[in-house]
């Protein structure tokens, strides 16, 4: 708020300033149309800064002299002697007050009001001429300056221009062979150039603050005169933001509040009902993320009547009942943006003013923003606007199509992949192409073809982040990454919807900046947000599912959702006991399924398997196998196996026969069936044996160990568990022992384990059952 | 007397008003603007500036110019700068204008892009406004 105190008396001062000629002027000619204007515009500014600023006593100044000008300005009023030195009272006694403010000491205000009422008189001598610029006090000296943002604009082209300069100086000199001392003074003006580069910037950026600081006061207004109770927070005010951008961001995020309140906040009473505290809630927070900054405001009320906007839509005739029925929940959600429509069905006297969403969205858009809804019906809304940190300066990189080089936001930009091997495959789905990258298809948008520049197949794919959704964009190569000024092109150029922006690389050549989104929105491509499948719905029904090269040399697939994640183990961590495998996995063991002993054996000589790791959410398994291909969509058909087990049944994939695993088949294997006779003994002996039959059996079984506190005739122990401190023990057994300790971090025998850490010890267990098996 | 820039389009002798030529140069490489108005040529460097290079002939409606024609007339509008490519340049001299005489529908966009006729040595020559000549932002049709 101080800042914009400082803004607001810096630039009255200026005004007065100006308007001194003006009022000099005026006074000598009262009825001269364009001082009286100039005036006017003065008096109805300082009105407005003040209502925003809570300064009571300017705000009565100026609206009494405000409406004595209207009466003239309507004609009303003829501007006579009386007028015109009431008004002249009342703008120096504005001059007088923001000085008194600016220096921080108090003005008498007895006066005030008969410089008012002076105002309403008609042809009556005011009683005491109020003497011209009352200085209270010596003017405070400014802690800042302001400075024209032409001037800004001016510098900061002027230093995107030294730039270039030094970069073909650069080229030049590279040409020849460089003298040291030359290539020295080139480094340290290229180190000052960047340096100012930086500091230029600065000198645009503001903090978000500037944009928040009227908030709250805003807020405790609008929701007063509709009353509601709405407490506000805001969260992030010193992210730095570029002083255009926050003009800018100024309306929408008014709006967006101002609809919070209006449309998403119920009343108090209707909160209640609905079980919500009375009080709602709407958090403005800002951070920097990267080169964008994120502004979110998020309330808890109502959200958006998706089902009202929809009909709305059909209603003003702008979809048909057909088109919206057919569309997905977020292109309903999204009619919000669309020109004319709102939820509310009165126009209340704070949102109906004829800026709607679409406005606010065009406002975003065009500095190069984005808008985000995430709407929670009855629970509230979160909008998130992205904009990025300034207009001038952007990280980018720079894709090859044919003989042309683009740049891309960076921003924008998910992952970039190279079309070969087996992690990538393009597949034509009709009329688009579906990219599938590791099991993730994205409409692919080949670029070559569709800048009509070629149809050579793109060999690498840019994964770019569009506010609908993901997709893949083809190129030939990916060059570079450059940090480039970038500058609105041509009107004609814009228009096509598929270019950002224009900039002069390093190259000497000019760039066009690819739109992300417009590329998309052009080329028609469709998302499905978080399936990331196209609008097939073939596809779209499939279970994906993984294809794998099994050890016996198959190819099998299991539906993907049973999978945990693939890694490679090595042959040390499969165990054997009885007949089953397990898998030791840090420090506990899970079942290990194969599709044979025999091909796991031979598979286990080399260096590492790789194993697939299963889970339901609660139990765990692995499958071994000889390595994972891609993932498919399961084939709608699939002919069940006749043998059972663990395969679900054989389909098509590509004229190949694959098997499926049925992994509810391994993990019904997985619960312990096991064979008496084959499971591990593990003998609790000596003095603490009472304790572990009661807490650590249950445990061990659950392991696949049989536990015993005595051996059975002609059985020998696996393992042997007894108390670190206990002579007492079975010295007859020759099992390999484990011994357990009564403190967590006891001195005793280092090998020793804590008698509750069970995953140590179902590790140690497994150890030793593994060295005592073989 | 207005100054004027005479030049030569498709043969046509032309003028434009000087006020609006910021400067005369022969244009470096010019970079493609895929899917843009086909009257836009592509885009080229001029000095550390971006200029839109603009096909003049085709903005009249006629045959494009031909490839090696380089020589432009940079005009500056709404803030941004376009290389206007002629096919011949002449001299500057200042003429008395007059409206123009009666344009045949047939010639509609000579008509549009002209602000009336000079005379020199007899022969007439058209007052071309190069703001009419730039295309304009309107939504194409892809």
């Amino acid at each position: 708020m101080d800042d914009l105190l400082q803004e607001f008396i810096a630039e009255t001062r200026e005004t007065l300033d100006a308007l001194s000629g003006e009022i000099v002027a005026w006074e000598a000619d009262p009825a001269d149309r364009g001082r009286l204007d100039a005036i006017f515009r003065f008096v109805h500014t300082v009105k407005g800064s003040c209502g925003f600023l809570d300064l009571p006593r300017l705000s009565r100044l100026s609206h009494a002299a405000e409406d004595a000008l209207a009466a003239v300005r309507d004609g009303g009023r003829v501007p006579d002697t009386a007028l015109v030195n009431g008004v002249l009272a009342i703008v120096d006694r504005i001059g007088a007050v923001v000085e008194a403010i600016a220096a921080g000491v108090p003005l008498d205000n007895s006066d005030d009001e008969a410089l008012i009422a002076a105002l309403s008189q008609v042809e009556m001598p005011i009683a005491a001429p109020s003497p011209r610029r009352v200085m209270t006090a010596a003017r405070a000296a400014p802690r800042s300056i302001r400075l024209n943002v032409d001037l800004l604009d001016r510098m900061m082209s002027g230093m995107s221009d030294m730039v270039l300069a030094r970069n073909e100086l650069a080229r030049r000199l590279r040409d020849d062979v460089l003298d040291p001392r030359v290539e020295a003074a080139l480094d340290r003006l290229s180190l000052t150039v960047a340096d100012m580069r930086d500091t230029v910037t600065r000198t645009r950026m503001q903090k978000v603050d500037a944009l928040f600081a009227a908030l709250p006061r805003m807020v405790r207004d609008t929701a007063a005169e509709l009353g509601k109770a709405v407490n506000l927070r805001i969260e992030g005010s010193d992210v730095d933001l570029d002083r255009e951008m926050i003009e800018m961001m100024r309306d929408p995020l008014v709006h967006i509040i101002r609809n919070a309140i209006d449309h998403g906040i119920e009343s108090p009473a209707e909160r209640r009902r609905c079980g919500k505290p009375p009080t709602g809630q709407i958090c403005v927070t800002a951070r920097q993320s990267g080169n964008q900054i994120l502004i979110e405001i998020e309330d808890d009320g109502a959200g958006i009547d998706v089902g009202r906007i929809a009909a709305k839509a059909v209603a003003s005739d702008l979809h048909s009942a057909g088109q919206v029925a057919a569309m997905s929940a977020a292109d309903r959600l999204n009619l919000v943006f669309a020109p004319g429509l709102s939820s509310r069905d009165t126009v209340s006297t704070l949102s109906g003013r004829g800026v709607g969403m679409d406005v606010v969205r065009a406002n975003i858009e065009h500095v190069g923003g984005r808008i985000a809804l995430d709407n929670r019906p009855g629970r509230g809304l979160a909008i998130t606007i992205q904009v990025p940190l300034t207009l001038s300066i952007m990280s980018t990189i720079v894709v090859a199509v044919g003989r042309q080089r683009f740049a891309l936001a960076r921003q924008s930009i998910e992952e970039i992949v190279r079309v070969r091997g087996d992690q990538v495959r393009i597949d034509p789905v009709g009329p688009v192409q579906i990219a599938t990258v590791r099991g993730r298809r994205l409409p692919m948008l080949p670029l070559g073809t569709f800048l009509r520049m070629g149809d050579d197949a793109p060999t690498t794919l840019v994964i770019v982040a569009t506010r609908d959704g993901d997709y893949a964009l083809g190129v030939d190569d990916v060059l570079d990454t450059e940090e480039v000024v970038v500058k609105p092109a041509a009107p004609a150029v814009m228009a096509t919807g598929l270019y950002a922006g224009q900039t002069l690389p390093d190259s000497g050549l000019p760039m066009l900046l690819l739109d992300g989104g417009g590329l998309a929105q052009a080329a028609g491509l469709r998302f499905d947000r978080g399936a990331d499948v196209a609008a097939t719905a073939e596809v779209q029904r499939a279970t994906p599912a993984l294809l794998f090269d099994d050890l016996d040399g198959s190819r099998r697939a299991i539906p993907l959702g049973a999978i945990d994640r693939v890694e490679k183990v090595a042959p040390g961590a499969i165990h054997r006991s009885g007949g089953q495998l397990r898998l030791i996995v840090g420090e506990t063991t899970m079942p290990l399924h194969a599709v044979s002993h025999e091909a796991l054996a031979s598979a286990a000589g080399d260096a590492t398997i790789e194993v697939l790791r299963l889970t339901d959410g609660e139990a765990e398994c692995a499958y071994a196998m000889a390595g994972a291909i891609e993932i498919i969509p399961l084939p709608a058909d699939v002919a069940p196996a006749d043998g059972g087990g663990a395969i679900l049944g054989v389909t098509v994939w590509e004229g190949q026969a694959i098997e499926i695993i049925d992994p509810l088949a391994l993990f019904m294997a997985t619960t312990p069936a096991q064979s008496e006779g084959a499971a591990p003994l593990c003998l609790l002996d000596g003095a603490g044996a009472e304790w572990m039959d009661r807490f650590l059996r249950p445990a061990l079984e659950a392991h696949g160990y049989r536990c015993a506190l005595r051996l059975p005739d002609g059985e020998a122990a696996d393992v042997r568990l007894v108390m670190d401190d206990d002579a007492s023990t079975t010295t007859l057994v020759s099992a390999p022992v484990v011994r357990l300790r009564r403190d967590r971090d006891g001195p005793a025998d280092p090998d020793s384990i804590y008698r509750y850490d069970r995953s140590a010890l179902i590790a140690a267990l497994a150890g030793h059952a593994r060295r005592g098996g073989r | 007397m207005p100054l004027f820039l005479i030049a030569r389009i498709a043969g046509q002798g032309v003028v434009f008003d000087a006020d609006q030529v910021d400067a005369v140069v022969d244009i470096g490489e010019v970079v493609d603007v895929p899917r843009v108005d086909l009257s836009i040529r592509g885009l080229a460097a001029l000095r550390s500036r971006v200029v839109t290079v603009v096909d003049t002939r085709l903005a009249l409606g006629l045959e494009p110019v031909a490839d090696h024609v380089r020589r432009a007339v940079i005009t500056r509008q709404d803030g941004h700068y376009y290389a206007m490519l002629v096919d011949e340049l002449d001299d500057i001299e200042t003429f008395e204008t007059s409206p123009m005489p009666h344009t045949p529908p047939a010639h509609g966009r000579w008509g549009r892009a002209a602000d009336g006729i000079v005379v020199r040595d007899g022969e007439p020559l058209l007052i071309l406004n190069l703001a009419r000549l730039v295309p304009q932002g309107s939504a194409l049709v892809c």
